[in-house]
């Protein structure tokens, strides 16, 4: 408890102290990457992954929040923040020689600034495809001439989308799954069409149970009912399955075909590891299609080990 | 009169009441309750999973006496757990909330004022963004604790604690000072905004995103636990309406002249605080922060029927529970089955019509 209150505290002193810090961070993050090469900011969940599996780790100077695995990147490097919410002067105070970045980042006004600025600043697509992901790679390993290293990711993430395409064949009946980005409190945030959500869930061979609303949206519990998911993939924050056992109990997701079930159908996963589009995303997608249809993913499974 | 602040109708309480308006109230009152009626319907037949009006009757006579046909069972379930609670819930929260606004302006004399803008509101907002901002560390023992409830139930001791302090600051001299109580509920709306936006702000991506959910206020999470939990303060609120209608129009003349008319103006005052901060909190807690209808519905029925409370009170609740009914069934049919945020709808509804009648009262004097 003590101990809490003065972490708290302490985060609380960061907040206020940010500013200052990533100026100053420039001076002590430096000590990893002095050993000449690139210093790299890294922001977008799918970029820190990539680079890392590049072997990269060393040469990051800083990261964005949502750069939650490995898990030592927010741990070891500087913070610059929320990928939509980057302070241009506070990128710029570490001193980077390149910043990699996602196309999602923002505020539109920092990336411009950021972009004009003598840094290298490379912008990486997001297309939510097996292709994109093999895109995000090439475009990382040109940029910091890795590309022997690419060679290998390329090709593990290339075979594990191949077996999942010939995999997926074998599926007759697909089964109308729900991907709920967020149910704490008691609304619920749903992938409807366009997603990166529903690209996930049609390549583990499931139709999105939510393709009659577009993007992320709040739903109604009794919209809940009307899309009668067979399964929904929860979206799992800090609490550890504890937000799957409270969404069964909910009414509206009883009356569903995914809550009614006596193992109720529903299944945590981390937000970046599913629809992050990195090379972690075949590994999540080939455990939605087991877990979705075990007699497909079990024969599989033991062959393949990506 | 020692106010110098005019707002509609004020004028017509010194005076005696025209049967004009008398009458207008009654009017009032007769169609907002069956406004009532009519919305509470509408609000129980429609939804995105589509009992037709001829299902209706099927799935109504299946929740009482029970069926064996699959469908009918489904609506059944459709109905009695997730349109009747949230139905429920929209009229005690839209009622409350009205109500709440309209004791407060009298209290105050004040039209202005609102839970939301003394400061209810935001304190009973902060403790529940507080809640999930340190669900992880800080807090983690209240979730673990409540589960479910540690959300609503740190809403309502906010609300309801930010009261407290308001009345211990206003009341340092001996008595409830009014104005002090306005401007101390200012400062602490704005601290408990600065407060929240700072755990906004240290939040991570998936926090950040209940935050955003938390703070648009909806009727989304209806369950019969929370019928239950809001109904006994609605109710207590509602029942103690006829005991304050006489201090709340005495109030209305001034302080002074309430106490040489006899009234317990400290008591008054207290019980006023104590049951809109009950209330508020608790709506809060059930359906998050919900604007406008505090403010809006009241100064409606003033328009319409005077400032006498004996016709205010009751029009304010009837008034309340139906826009916050009718915004609640547009927001869940408008983008179905996505919803859209209640309070965009209210203003869409309200603004309008509220500004019609200012302006048309306005020019007739």
């Amino acid at each position: 408890m003590n101990h809490a209150i003065r972490k708290t505290l302490f985060v609380l002193l960061a907040a206020i102290l940010l500013p200052v810090t990533a100026v100053s961070g420039a001076d002590t993050a430096s000590k990893p990457a002095t050993d000449a090469g690139p210093r790299i900011v890294s922001v977008g969940s799918d970029i820190t992954e990539i680079l890392y599996e590049l072997g990269l780790g060393e040469k990051i100077v800083a990261v964005d929040t949502t750069s939650t695995f490995p898990a030592q990147a927010l741990k070891e490097k500087s913070n610059v923040g929320y990928m939509r919410a980057l302070s241009a002067e506070g990128v710029l105070a570490l001193a980077p020689t390149m910043i990699l970045a996602t196309r999602r980042a923002g505020p539109p006004e920092a990336v411009k600034a950021l972009k004009s600025s003598s840094v290298k600043f490379v912008e990486v697509p997001d297309e939510h495809t097996a292709d994109g992901i093999l895109q995000k790679i090439a475009m990382l390993a040109e940029a910091t001439g890795r590309e022997k290293e690419a060679q290998r990711l390329t090709k593990t993430v290339s075979d594990a989308f191949d077996a999942l395409n010939k995999d997926r064949e074998a599926i007759t009946t697909r089964k109308r799954v729900l991907f709920v980005l967020n149910a704490s409190g008691d609304r619920m945030i749903v992938g409807g069409k366009g997603t990166s959500a529903e690209a996930a869930l049609r390549l583990a061979g499931a139709k999105n149970a939510a393709d009659s609303i577009t993007g992320f949206k709040p739903i109604t519990p009794e919209g809940l009912v009307a899309m009668a998911p067979d399964a929904i993939v929860l979206m799992r924050g800090g609490r550890d399955g504890d937000d799957a056992k409270a969404l069964a109990q909910r009414p509206a997701v009883k009356l569903t075909p995914a809550g009614a079930h006596p193992e109720p159908m529903i299944l945590p996963m981390g937000g970046s590891y599913l629809i992050g589009f990195g090379p972690r995303t075949p590994k999540a997608v080939r455990e939605l299609m087991t877990w979705l249809y075990p007699e497909i993913g079990k024969a599989e499974l033991g062959g393949n080990k990506s | 009169m020692s106010e110098t602040t005019s707002w509609p109708g004020k004028a017509v309480t010194s005076a005696p009441v025209p049967e004009e308006r008398i009458a207008a109230g009654r009017r009032l009152l007769l169609l907002s309750g069956c406004a009532l009626a009519l919305v509470t319907f509408v609000s129980l037949a429609v939804g995105p999973t589509g009992i037709s009006i001829d299902d209706l009757p099927l799935a109504i006579s299946a929740a009482i006496w029970g069926s064996d046909d699959i469908e009918a069972l489904r609506d059944r379930l459709v109905l009695l757990e997730l349109r009747l609670p949230r139905t429920l819930i929209g009229a005690f929260v839209g009622a409350a909330l009205a109500v709440s606004g309209a004791m407060m302006q009298g209290m105050f004399r004040n039209p202005l004022a609102d839970p939301g803008l003394i400061g209810v509101s935001a304190g009973a907002a902060l403790f529940a963004v507080a809640t999930i901002g340190f669900s992880d560390g800080l807090l983690s023992w209240w979730h673990a604790l409540l589960g479910i409830y540690a959300l609503p139930i740190a809403a309502f001791i906010g609300g309801v604690v930010t009261t407290a302090l308001l009345v211990g600051i206003a009341n340092r001299s001996g008595q409830v000072a009014t104005a002090t109580l306005l401007l101390a509920g200012i400062a602490f709306g704005a601290l408990a905004g600065a407060a929240t936006g700072l755990i906004a702000y240290m939040s991570d991506d998936q926090q950040l995103r209940d935050l955003t959910l938390w703070t648009m206020g909806s009727l989304s999470g209806a369950t019969w636990d929370k019928v239950l939990a809001i109904a006994p303060f609605a109710v207590v609120l509602f029942v103690s309406l006829p005991y304050l209608v006489r201090s709340l129009n005495g109030l209305l003349l001034g302080e002074s002249e309430a106490f040489h008319l006899g009234i317990n103006v400290k008591r008054a005052k207290y019980l006023i605080v104590a049951l809109t901060a009950a209330a508020v909190g608790a709506s809060v807690a059930v359906a998050g922060v919900i604007g406008f209808v505090g403010i809006v519905v009241p100064h409606f029925v003033r328009l319409i029927a005077g400032p006498d409370h004996r016709v205010l009170l009751p029009a304010a609740a009837l008034v309340g529970a139906v826009v916050l009914l009718c915004a609640d069934v547009l927001a869940r049919m408008l983008v179905a089955p996505a919803e859209l945020p209640i309070g965009i709808l209210m203003a869409i509804i309200g603004a309008p019509v509220f500004l019609h009648l200012i302006l048309r009262r306005g020019v007739s004097g």
